[in-house]
């Protein structure tokens, strides 16, 4: 039983590590050199930007909203996520902390210039939602055969 | 403690170390407290039930947690707030909190804790008698 457990604990483990390397790897290489929408840390909602070659992908960290309340607009690759967070206390308590974002947020981001405004896919999950947007095929990559 | 015992234990600590040593992000909280307990909540967007840990060691209670980033093949980044996908905080509970009654639960990337109070040590009123 405990060789079964464990086996399953090393098998967890080892995909948390290898989905944390990747992410770490991906994002956590960047340059110092920040972006000039980007904003300070602890900032909410936190964004990531990846590109690949088909999409570009978008996550943006909005942990306790209602996704039926964002806004959210393409306009060429000027990227506009507006929404709000209102958390109110219950009445009569003691309160000692609050760092979590209470209100409204509204962040632009640019993305790169040949995204698709027509083709955007979004979800959310887990406090995380996540924007696709589709390249335009002309600048894709193609293979150019040599004859 | 027999030997299966302390090689566990081993294993767990070390486990642990490997852990702690990742570099891991601070999730913002709010706390606040009523006469029936102390209540936690925390940021941790990307964090599912599965991949979240609340743990109680002697009197500190950790909060550890992994978020997962579903990402397209050969994704290059451009842009990063976040720059881990670890989240880990710590808080020294004190003793009237009932430790092992922690209730927790997760929805769209917040935690809430729920920590009650021992009943004998919740506030009581003091009546002021008029001589």
């Amino acid at each position: 039983m405990w060789g079964y457990l464990s086996g399953f604990d090393n098998d967890l483990f080892g995909q948390f590590d290898r989905m944390r390397r990747e992410m770490d790897t991906l994002f956590g290489a960047l340059s110092g050199s920040a972006g000039i929408r980007s904003t300070t840390i602890g900032t909410y909602p936190a964004i990531n930007i990846g590109a690949s070659a088909k999409q570009v992908d978008v996550y943006v960290f909005a942990p306790g909203l209602d996704p039926a309340k964002l806004d959210i607009s393409l306009q060429q690759n000027l990227l506009c996520i507006a929404g709000q967070r209102h958390e109110s206390l219950p009445d009569g308590v003691q309160l000692y902390r609050r760092e979590r974002f209470n209100g409204d947020f509204r962040r632009v981001l640019t993305l790169p210039e040949d995204v698709d405004p027509e083709k955007v896919e979004a979800s959310y999950r887990d406090g995380v939602l996540h924007l696709s947007v589709a390249r335009r095929e002309e600048v894709k990559p193609r293979r150019i055969e040599v004859k | 403690m027999s030997e299966n015992t302390v090689m566990q234990t081993r294993e767990a600590s070390a486990l642990a170390a490997d852990r702690a040593a990742t570099p891991a992000m601070l999730p913002p909280v709010d706390i606040f407290e009523d006469p029936a307990g102390l209540t936690l909540k925390a940021d941790l967007p990307g964090v599912s039930k599965e991949r979240l840990s609340v743990a109680v060691d002697q009197n500190t209670l950790t909060i550890e947690g992994e978020a997962e980033i579903p990402m397209p093949e050969g994704m290059e980044a451009l842009y990063a707030d976040l720059r881990s996908t670890v989240f880990r905080r710590s808080f020294t509970l004190s003793r009237e909190l009932q430790a092992d009654r922690i209730d927790a639960q997760i929805q769209d990337g917040v935690l809430t804790l729920k920590v009650p109070t021992r009943e004998e040590s919740r506030p009581r009123k003091i009546e002021i008698k008029v001589g």
